[in-house]
């Protein structure tokens, strides 16, 4: 680290930014599309744009991105609580 | 009560009158692209951002009372120099949100403490490498950061969302930018609820109620909490129209996209010790969710005028405040802090009162933009 730029911070938040701040909403919009996808051979009404498809296995794979969606987020938060807390 | 006492009350007013426009200034942080997408409606966004801010503030401590030791020396500070500091940064915050413009607080903060610094020490009195170290470099870097985590996220879940109906994509999104939008309220509360406390806390230093290195008070916490949440309720309007409608024309995957990465952004450095502006974060994720989506267009006059700004916010509060420190000392005691905050009282009725003859509210703030803050009265009609 030099005095002048804090490098290694700047590159932590880079990369780490990119994992959470890029990666999560990535997850997010596979689990959406999981969530709206429809069983092999299912019919499906013109124009429907349900959110939630027919197809079990996609519903089950969405809440599990979901899942780990929330706890990250879940986690980063109770990060910010107990650094912001010293004690 | 002593003449200090009265001084000192004026002093946490003037704080509190900052911590309410950091709050109006950066409503649009958080929600500009929520109620740009309709994901939410106006009221509903401002009120749940307030609501979050609140929380966000009792949340963490760690970054009250940095601001200022690192960036001058604080033994040398006096309550006049606080309360000019603050005076100076309250009209850059109100002049920048004339013009719909989202400048960094906490960068007009600075800039006002530090010029009055200089009017009352000399330059001896300020780090200058702390301020380059830490305030400078961090505000040339934040917005390239965010813009590059923001176009990688608009771009992987345009990518992966393309097979989806578009209506079901934009409702999918739009509960996705709830969630994001709600974390940037959040981390917002418990980054710049903090730097108002800081201020306080000095104050009371400053003032000799408080030991040197002692920590805030529970009810400077409480108070400040409740007054950012209040300016956020406010909502500045005008800025949320600059950033929701003005930098670039945003659908929700884009929205939900730009705050996730502001999310992460904040909430990173606050970790990693490394403070960078949330207003700067915010826009630079809102560029890059222009850059990221094909076809896309980025407002480049308005980015421009952006930036010019961010460079005069640390000078023009440091003016600010210097002038300001000038009159108050000029005059004396405390017969000078109150001619100061009458002058304070008196322009900041004049910028309400011209803001008023252009008026951007919760009707009017998602009208097409013209290339002006405040939309022309037909489009407001047909709005």
């Amino acid at each position: 680290m030099n005095s002048w730029i804090d490098l290694r911070a700047v590159w932590e938040i880079v990369v780490v930014g990119l994992l959470c701040g890029a990666g999560l909403p990535a997850l997010f919009a596979i689990g959406m599309r999981a969530l709206g996808s429809h069983k092999k051979g299912q019919l499906v009404a013109a124009g429907s744009d349900d959110l939630v498809g027919g197809n079990p296995a996609g519903i089950a794979f969405a809440v599990l991105c979901f899942a780990i969606i929330l706890a990250a987020v879940g986690f980063a938060i109770y990060i910010i609580v107990i650094s912001g807390h010293p004690k | 009560m002593s003449s200090n006492d009265i001084v000192l009350a004026l002093v946490i007013i003037t704080g509190l009158s900052f911590d309410f426009t950091n709050g109006f200034h950066d409503t649009a942080n958080a929600m500009a692209t929520s109620i740009a997408t309709r994901a939410l409606s106006p009221r509903i966004a401002v009120g749940l951002s307030a609501a979050l801010n609140l929380v966000g503030a009792f949340l963490s401590l760690s970054v009250a009372a940095t601001i200022a030791s690192g960036l001058v020396e604080t033994g040398l500070v006096t309550l006049t120099v606080v309360f000019a500091g603050l005076a100076g940064a309250i009209i850059w915050n109100l002049i920048t949100w004339f013009f719909g413009i989202p400048s960094s607080s906490s960068h007009a903060l600075i800039g006002g403490v530090i010029g009055s610094m200089l009017a009352a020490a000399g330059s001896h009195a300020v780090k200058w490498q702390g301020l380059v170290s830490k305030v400078i470099i961090p505000a040339v870097l934040s917005p390239f950061i965010a813009a590059l985590v923001a176009a990688t996220g608009t771009y992987l879940v345009y990518r992966i969302a393309r097979s989806m109906r578009e209506r079901a994509r934009g409702d999918a999104f739009r509960i996705g930018q709830i969630g994001s939008a709600s974390l940037v309220s959040l981390a917002h509360g418990t980054n710049d609820a903090q730097k108002t406390m800081g201020i306080i806390t000095l104050a009371l230093i400053a003032n000799g109620t408080l030991a040197a290195g002692a920590s805030t008070p529970v009810w400077v916490i409480v108070i400040c909490a409740l007054t950012i949440a209040g300016g956020t309720y406010a909502g500045g309007w005008r800025v949320i129209r600059t950033l929701g409608k003005g930098l670039v024309e945003i659908e929700s995957p884009q929205g939900f996209a730009a705050e996730s990465s502001s999310a992460a952004v904040i909430l990173l450095s606050t970790h990693f010790g490394y403070s960078l502006s949330t207003t700067q974060v915010a826009t630079g994720s809102i560029l890059g969710c222009g850059l990221g989506k094909k076809g896309a267009d980025v407002r480049w006059n308005v980015a421009g005028r952006m930036a010019t700004a961010w460079i005069l916010t640390l000078p023009s509060a440091g003016v600010m405040g210097a002038i300001s420190y000038y009159i108050a000392d000029g005059i004396g005691g405390t017969a000078g802090i109150v001619v100061v905050l009458l002058l304070l009282i008196a322009f900041s009725t004049v910028i309400y009162l011209r803001s008023r003859a252009t008026k951007v509210d919760p009707e009017n703030v998602n009208s097409e933009w013209t290339g002006t803050v405040a939309p022309p009265e037909a489009a407001t009609e047909a709005a």
